[in-house]
């Protein structure tokens, strides 16, 4: 009799227990700039991957080739500092066994973690890094997210020249890979439209007192002003124009602005204007993974704040992600690496699309930037609006802003 | 035109922080002959110091320095006893390395506190505009902290019998002494002294820029261009040798762009020491 | 003659261990922790010339690590040059580089020189940074197939490592020698009474300049390796401040004037700080840790761990110098 018993219980053991013992787990490292001057915008991206992985892990993870897989993060606090990003990401390849891995956030730290990636033959999404240089050095493993910083002042520009193609345009913008990346290839963009630029000069990262380059643009005469970096200048340079009473009559500012903490800046934050690789009024005809609106709203009800581009791009990696080893049917680096080459698809996010030309693999080319303002809505609120493009805009461009 | 002056004004003003910020060092330097590594650190504090205040009390952040000052000469006591006292007369490595290693602590325990995600001080007084240009209510405010305070201690140094025992303390100890000065006590205060200034820099820079723990080493790099032009022991000469390293930055930036100011700057450094391998006005008795 | 000296041959049973130990099953892991202790060791021991032997403190010595690793890498993705190559000129161009600066700062004494080797950092790392073909801010980056001369980023990874394992022995053979040699007598008698020493003929200025100038050479060289097998270069990263203190640090901690002294320092700091960075609540202590320690050296234990060695058993003085 007690054998019996013995026998039920132990099958029954087993039952429970084998199940559990097919599931699989899957490690992503990455990094997350906890704190130092990108703290504010890399928070916001590792929320997008928490999120991703939280509703997904519910579900009972990934499913490819009747094998299901949890995902588990390993992740370190890279300080915003490239050294750390290098050690860390070695660590997670050799220690924590990473088997794949996703950006920190910005150009320059995702170049350096780039670096190891590819000498130990890791594939890598680099989300919140859109500086293109990292692509043309000839890599095989890495995947990009985010539109490409070329395009970042292109909306800017248009949205410009149709309402006043003869403005005077200083670009001041943080002297980093990144901001460098967009700002360049603007400065071309703006020539070619017929602007004049009125004074062009980069600060060094981690400025605080912009007061001399300020003046300089008062003296310049511009009347607009494109440019910026990350959050920590980006607010501070903001706050500073504001302070000089600076007559301008628009401000476009690269990543800051299109975070939800942009509102402590008070007045200063009104009218300012962001391009942005995703807004939450933006809707896509979705292929794969949750609606723009439902993102939205997982992400407020467990975050308290709306989502930024960062959040959206972070979460979007892990789509992305997932899909390719679907596709795959395994976690096989030569298999997953294979189906994101062939990825085309939307997203809530919009689509994506990797480029896998010769000198350029990885590049983004399906996704494209929209222009977002601040402004007050009929309660008096700021909130921030798509003002560009025209067809897919939630109110009208206010130019100039009044302040 | 009017930029070139708005500019050199604005430099100006931040030159007078600066100098306030090198008067610290230049009197622990000057009195005991110690390079004052925690000044940075010391500089940080004030600001952070500024910033819990501010959020606690929600004072007018000018009459918040006074409860700052008094801060800095107890904590400028207390780092004296714990690091300074025992190597001064022992060689100048000695004082740099243990003042150095409080240095570490100091930013490393403020890392753990605050982490190194920059912090504002949310206060802004009405400007000035003239023209086209504007000049803070902070930078304004600031700058006359900064010589309200500068000119406080000069009359204390030279109007007090304190302040002339440490005079006397930094010509020569062993006179002194003999004087019936008790030097240890001296010491002690013109390291407080010091470490107070350091603080009051600190806390006015919050009110002007964002900062981080980090932000103070920025200042003491200056603090040391500054102390070594105006020589050692003066403070007012470290206030005026301030304002015109800012004078100098706001002046040669509407011309040239910003990022080349660090290398004029600490090139000149570099130039002037060896040139006058004691300071501009250096004492012959190092 | 220095072979005879127990110190020596201390020094390649060193070498033997690093080159040896994550070698048997590959463990790059190993590896990867044990080439930071190389370079600091590296640093540490060439740094100890000046501030050891010759009682002169540098709080700029990062400078020749951060210009090795700019010429290095400049030379190998511009110029294509080999790794080698571009390793050594980076070495002798720095070392010149740093014997044109000596012969200006050096002739200060005690703390202005220590606050113009400041001066002298803050000044490199802003020039670089607006140096446009060193890429002002952004930086050098290699490109993925840049390892191929040396068979590509895995065996390229090794190569680099025994190479500073070697430029680590190199610099504490060369501490020991210099230690043993009538240039290093000059240099204790600079340390002891500068102006004795001057009085009795020896050119304090022109010595303290070459020994400012050899102290560059073996950081430089490290510097193009490490930079290189790092794959980028930025003034941020080449120039830390931090680097630079956290040197004098290990220095101290060690013993500084002896050679085994700041390869000790070096591996027990590098060690407690890896242990540090990972470890989500302590990764700022280390820095408190630091400096307590530091502070306790100073205050009450001037010559390191190697100086209370000393005071413990006085016979391994001769043995482990």
């Amino acid at each position: 009799m007690i054998r019996l018993k013995l026998a039920v219980v132990l099958a029954l053991f087993l039952f429970a227990v084998v199940p559990a013992l097919a599931q699989q787990v899957i490690t992503i490292g990455f990094t997350v700039s906890k704190t130092g001057a990108l703290n504010v915008d890399s928070l916001e991206q590792y929320r997008g991957f928490e999120l991703w992985r939280d509703q997904l892990n519910a579900t009972g993870g990934i499913k490819a080739a009747g094998k299901s897989y949890q995902i588990k993060f390993a992740s370190y606090d890279d300080e915003s500092n490239s050294k750390r990003v290098q050690q860390l990401y070695t660590r997670m390849i050799l220690e924590d066994k990473a088997d794949f891995l996703f950006s920190p956030y910005s150009s320059s730290l995702t170049a350096t973690a780039a670096v190891v990636t590819e000498q130990y033959g890791k594939i890598m999404l680099t989300t919140g890094a859109a500086e293109e240089k990292t692509y043309k050095l000839g890599n095989h493993y890495l995947y990009q997210m985010f539109a490409p910083a070329t395009q970042y002042l292109t909306p800017a520009i248009d949205a410009l020249k149709s309402k006043d193609p003869s403005a005077a345009i200083a670009f001041v913008y943080e002297d980093a890979a990144f901001s460098v990346a967009v700002v360049n290839p603007a400065k071309a963009y703006a020539q070619q439209q017929g602007f004049n630029t009125a004074f062009s000069e980069a600060y060094a990262p981690n400025t605080t007192d912009f007061s001399a380059l300020i003046d300089k643009v008062i003296s310049s005469k511009a009347s607009v002003l494109l440019g910026g970096g990350h959050y920590a200048d980006g607010s501070t340079l903001a706050r500073q124009l504001y302070g000089h009473k600076v007559q301008l009559k628009m401000v476009t500012l690269l990543v800051a602005p299109d975070s939800p903490q942009w509102v402590e800046l008070g007045d200063a934050a009104l009218g300012v204007m962001v391009p942005s690789q995703w807004e939450p009024q933006t809707a896509f005809k979705v292929q794969y993974g949750p609606s723009g609106v439902d993102f939205s709203k997982a992400y407020i009800a467990k975050y308290n704040t709306p989502p930024s581009y960062e959040s959206a791009g972070g979460y979007a990696s892990g789509l992305i992600l997932q899909r390719a080893i679907e596709q795959a049917g395994g976690i096989d680096t030569g298999k997953v690496s294979a189906a994101l080459n062939n990825t085309d698809i939307v997203t809530f996010y919009g689509r994506t699309k990797f480029s896998i030309a010769a000198g350029e693999h990885g590049l983004q080319v399906g996704h494209s930037l929209v222009l977002a303002q601040w402004q007050k809505d009929k309660t008096g609120k700021p909130v921030k609006q798509v003002v560009w493009p025209l067809t897919g805009k939630s109110a009208d461009l206010q130019y100039p802003i009044k302040r | 035109m009017g930029g070139i002056l708005a500019s050199m004004i604005d430099g100006l003003m931040v030159g007078s922080v600066y100098g306030l910020a090198a008067m610290g060092l230049s009197l622990i330097w000057g009195v005991m002959d110690v390079i004052n590594l925690t000044h940075g650190a010391m500089i940080a504090l004030g600001m952070f110091g500024m910033y819990l205040l501010f959020n606690a009390v929600a004072m007018n952040p000018y009459v918040l320095l006074l409860p700052l000052l008094a801060l800095g000469l107890g904590l400028g006591i207390l780092v004296y006893w714990m690091s300074v006292h025992l190597v001064v007369g022992r060689s100048q490595l000695m004082s740099l390395l243990s003042t150095f290693s409080v240095n570490m602590m100091v930013i490393g325990i403020g890392t753990a506190l605050w982490s190194t995600s920059p912090y504002n001080v949310n206060f802004s007084l009405p400007g000035l505009t003239v023209g086209d240009y504007t000049f803070t209510g902070n930078h304004i405010a600031a700058t006359t902290a900064a010589v309200i305070v500068a000119l406080a201690l000069e009359m204390f140094l030279y109007h007090t019998r304190p302040g002339k025992a440490i005079r006397a303390v930094a010509d020569n100890r062993e006179a002194a002494e003999l004087m019936g000065i008790s030097s240890t006590m001296v010491l002690t205060v013109s390291f407080g002294i010091g470490i107070a200034l350091a603080m009051v820099s600190g806390a006015l820079v919050s009110t002007l820029f964002p900062f981080t723990i980090l932000s103070g080493a920025g200042y003491q790099l200056k603090s040391f261009v500054v102390t070594v032009l105006a020589g050692l022991g003066k403070p007012l000469g470290a206030l005026v040798a301030g304002i015109l390293l800012g004078l100098l930055e706001g002046t040669l930036t509407p011309f040239i762009a910003v990022s080349w100011i660090p290398l004029i700057e600490f090139g000149l450094f570099v130039v002037v020491l060896i040139l006058f391998p004691r300071g501009i006005f250096g004492r012959a008795t190092a | 003659m220095i072979l005879k000296r127990p110190s020596f041959w201390l020094i390649l049973v060193l070498a033997a261990v690093f080159a040896i130990l994550p070698t048997r099953g590959q463990n790059a892991a190993l590896r990867e922790d044990l080439i930071l202790v190389a370079v600091a060791i590296t640093l540490v021991s060439n740094l100890n010339l000046l501030i050891g032997y010759t009682g002169y403190v540098n709080f700029g010595h990062i400078v020749f690590y951060g210009l090795g690793g700019y010429v290095g890498l400049y030379l190998v993705t511009e110029r294509h040059w080999s790794l080698y190559l571009s390793a050594l000129t980076a070495g002798v161009l720095v070392s010149l580089i740093a014997l044109l600066f000596g012969l200006g700062i050096l002739r200060l004494r005690g703390a202005y020189f220590a606050l113009a080797t400041v001066g002298v950092l803050v000044a490199v790392n802003a020039f670089v940074a607006n140096f446009d073909p060193w890429g002002r801010s952004t930086g050098i980056y290699v490109s993925f197939d840049a390892y191929e001369p040396l068979g590509g980023p895995m065996k390229a990874l090794w190569t680099t490592y025994y190479l500073i394992v070697g430029v680590m022995s190199l610099s504490l053979i060369l501490s020991l020698f210099i230690k043993t040699s009538k240039f290093g007598l000059g240099l204790f008698a600079i340390r002891e009474d500068e102006d004795a020493a001057i009085v009795l003929g020896v050119n304090a200025t022109m010595y303290k300049a070459i020994v400012y100038s050899i102290s560059a050479f073996l950081p430089a060289i490290a510097g193009a390796l490490m930079f290189y097998k790092n794959g980028m270069i930025d003034p941020s990263i080449a120039f830390e401040y931090m680097l630079s203190l956290e040197g004098i640090v290990m220095l101290m901690l060690g013993g500084q004037g002896t050679v085994i002294g700041g390869a000790l320092g070096a591996a027990l700091y590098e060690r407690l700080r890896s242990y540090l960075l990972t470890s989500p609540k302590l990764s700022n202590f280390h820095l408190v840790i630091a400096g307590g320690l530091l502070l306790v050296v100073v205050l009450f234990a001037s010559g390191g761990l190697i100086g209370w060695l000393y005071q413990l058993w006085p016979g391994s003085k001769d043995v482990i110098e």
